[in-house]
């Protein structure tokens, strides 16, 4: 066992958190309060190279693995932007792991290069509203016509959709009736989102409101069958292929955004006096926020060891659904102790950690929730029967 | 043109810094990171050297431990090589040993200029530049708030309590920069790449040969904390805040 810092890992710690140090609470509170995405922010984030860290040296991107994406995030979180900041980069830090594993040459190149600098946008298209947890129920269809399919149905809560000129969009190409397992018969397309038979409405919702996620209806969208991520009737299994390493990038955000509520915390429980002394020299007031420090310390070991092990190709779904929700656990538990220990404040807007609070909360919801990490761990890791 | 700038390496100012009991001075043990001050410093060399269409930027730092964390950051903004001091010898090394060293180093890279921050942001006396300069024989200007260099000349504008001053001086020349000089760029993941191939060179106080050698010769005798900042004066308003406001700054003849 070694933990030994790697040089490499300091330096993007170093880097990021400079980074973010010029966006500051006001910033993250105006984005929030005025549904602005943070464009200056993504600006500065692809300039520098952190959006295009995952994606391969030959396509113009950083090369590098899914533990340095992680710990991109997670600085982009514990630096107060939060979810705010990572969801803003997520998409096209990690969306595009499709494309990079199972797209055609012509589309790596075309596509790939202009993700890297932050240049083209791509949603992720695959939540309708009656297809959530069960992604299998999905029924918004994509019919070949020559050499190009039509897409109609309609998808929920795709993020960012009215700032992306793509979506990677999960399609029936075969109706679930006729396919001989749950599976089978689902197509992943790279369809474009700016169009007139695209209709995209924002979600008016809790937190995270510097991306906006939308509902989506497709009435007729033509998309080139060249625009298909490799097989047809293939694409559920391309998505299972990113499960993995998407949690464990979304632990990294939730680990930050807890930190970066327990730092709120901490200092305010040292400024606010209450019978005369700091309210953080009562035991009450401290505990819980050292608990929430062993917890969010845990929740990094398990992310360390889940990108350790992805990055050297050995399975990782136990991991990496582990570090999903102790991370997200960890976090909210952070950020509501973070709004308990500042009283009335905590309740306040100008006081930051409401704007956590919110956000932490989402992590043990999506993209995964907490209730389905716990049905993988007592399949797959304690053998009990399926349920589902 | 080449430019060197010195480059303080600091315990990370996140984390509480804390004092030798038996020497009085800053513990420097553990992960450094450059001082934020030196970051306007390196941006403005970098700026400079690309203006002049040729030359490098060069690192100087006096660090314990062989420290180069911080070097890396300024070779990752895009200087192309650096010179890391590190001696046991010079543990609690005061502002003209220091001087004695960095003149020394800087001396065998032949720079056309000089850049320094006007004072570093840990433990500092601000004195360190122009201690260097003299060391040098190099003429050296305070506190530019904005660099030009001009052939053979280096123009800057000097900031004052008033305002600024414009002077010039013959290069090569020491010449120390404000925050804010210029916006220090983000070092991207490239540049950090980059940088770990880009040569530091290392050395002891023998590998520079000063004459009569250095002795760290200042001795903290004391330390006692800043007195604390005097409660300013609360106007608690019944209708005629304003005016005792506009009294008050009066008074202070800021108005
Ligand atoms: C802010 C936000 C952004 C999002 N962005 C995107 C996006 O960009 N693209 C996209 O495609 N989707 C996105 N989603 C959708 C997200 O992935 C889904 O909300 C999530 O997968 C849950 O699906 P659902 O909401 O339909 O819940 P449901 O599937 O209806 O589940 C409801 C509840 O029942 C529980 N449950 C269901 N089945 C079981 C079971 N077998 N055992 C135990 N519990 C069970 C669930 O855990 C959950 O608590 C986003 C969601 C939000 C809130």
């Amino acid at each position: 066992m070694d933990f030994t810092p790697d040089p490499d890992h300091e330096a993007i710690r170093d880097a990021v958190r400079r980074l973010c140090g010029r966006f500051d609470d006001a910033y993250w509170r105006a984005c929030d309060s005025e549904h602005r995405f943070p464009w200056d922010f993504y600006r500065a984030m692809a300039d520098g190279g952190w959006v295009g860290i995952a994606i391969p040296e030959e396509y113009g991107g950083g090369g590098r693995g899914i533990t340095e994406a992680s710990i991109v995030l997670e600085e982009v979180a514990a630096s107060g932007a939060a979810m705010n900041g990572c969801s803003a980069v997520h998409l096209s830090i990690f969306g595009m792991n499709p494309v990079v594993k199972h797209g055609s040459e012509q589309m790596r190149s075309a596509y790939l290069p202009r993700v890297a600098v932050g240049e083209l946008h791509v949603a992720f298209g695959v939540t309708e509203p009656d297809a959530g947890t069960d992604t299998t129920a999905i029924t918004t269809r994509a019919v070949l016509e020559g050499d190009h399919y039509v897409v109609t149905g309609r998808k929920v809560w795709t993020s960012k959709a009215l700032d992306c000129d793509k979506v990677l969009l999960l399609v029936r190409t075969t109706p679930l009736e006729q396919c001989a397992r749950r599976t089978d018969g689902m197509t992943l397309l790279l369809a474009d989102l700016q169009r007139p038979e695209v209709d995209i409405q924002a979600i008016p919702k809790v937190g995270r409101n510097a991306v906006e996620s939308c509902e989506v209806r497709y009435d007729g969208l033509p998309v080139a069958v060249a625009d298909r991520v490799g097989e047809e009737g293939q694409g559920f299994r391309y998505l299972l292929d990113g499960l993995n390493p998407e949690r464990i990038l979304v632990a990294a955000e939730a680990l930050g955004t807890g930190r970066a509520a327990l730092r709120r915390a901490v200092q305010y429980a040292k400024d606010r006096v209450v019978f005369g002394r700091p309210i953080g020299q009562n035991q009450g007031v401290a505990f819980p926020l050292a608990e929430a420090h062993a917890r969010l310390a845990a929740a990094e070991l398990a992310i360390r060891q889940a990108s350790w092990r992805y990055d050297n190709g050995l399975p990782c779904g136990e991991q990496a659904n582990l570090a999903k929700w102790l991370a997200a656990d960890a976090g909210w538990q952070a950020a509501d102790q973070a709004v308990q220990t500042h009283g009335g404040y905590g309740y306040a807007l100008e006081y930051d950690v409401e704007r956590y609070w919110r956000e932490a909360r989402l992590m043990r919801i999506a993209p995964i929730s907490q209730e389905l990490v716990m049905s993988y761990v007592a399949e797959h890791v304690l053998g009990l029967p399926r349920s589902y | 043109m080449n430019v060197v700038v010195c480059v303080k390496q600091i315990p990370d100012p996140a984390s509480p810094g804390k004092l030798d009991p038996s020497t009085k001075t800053l513990v420097r043990e553990g992960k450094l990171v450059v001082d934020d001050s030196d970051m306007y410093g390196i941006e403005m060399a970098l700026q400079l050297v690309g203006t002049a269409g040729g030359g490098e930027v060069t690192l100087v730092s006096m660090a314990p431990n062989n420290e180069t964390a911080g070097l890396r950051t300024g070779l990752a903004m895009g200087a192309a090589k650096a010179i890391l001091v590190s001696d046991d010898s010079l543990k609690g090394a005061d502002a003209l040993t220091t001087a004695k060293v960095l003149a020394a180093a800087i001396k065998r890279v032949n720079p056309d200029l000089v850049i320094a921050a006007t004072e570093s942001t840990d433990g500092y006396t601000g004195t360190l530049p122009v201690q260097m300069a003299e060391l040098l024989g190099f003429p050296s200007i305070t506190f530019a708030k904005s660099v030009q260099v001009d052939g053979t000349t280096v123009k800057v504008d000097r900031q004052t309590e008033a305002g600024y001053d414009e002077v010039e001086c013959p290069l090569p020349a020491v010449v120390t920069v404000t925050a804010g000089v210029v916006e220090p760029r983000y070092p991207s993941f490239k540049g950090i790449m980059a940088a770990k191939g880009k040569p530091v060179e290392q050395l002891t106080v023998a590998d520079l040969g000063i004459d009569g050698g250095v002795a760290v010769t200042q001795e903290v005798t004391d330390v006692v904390a800043a007195e604390a900042r005097k409660a300013g004066e609360i106007v608690t308003d019944e209708g005629d805040a304003h005016e005792r406001i506009v009294q008050f700054l009066e008074q202070l003849k800021v108005i």
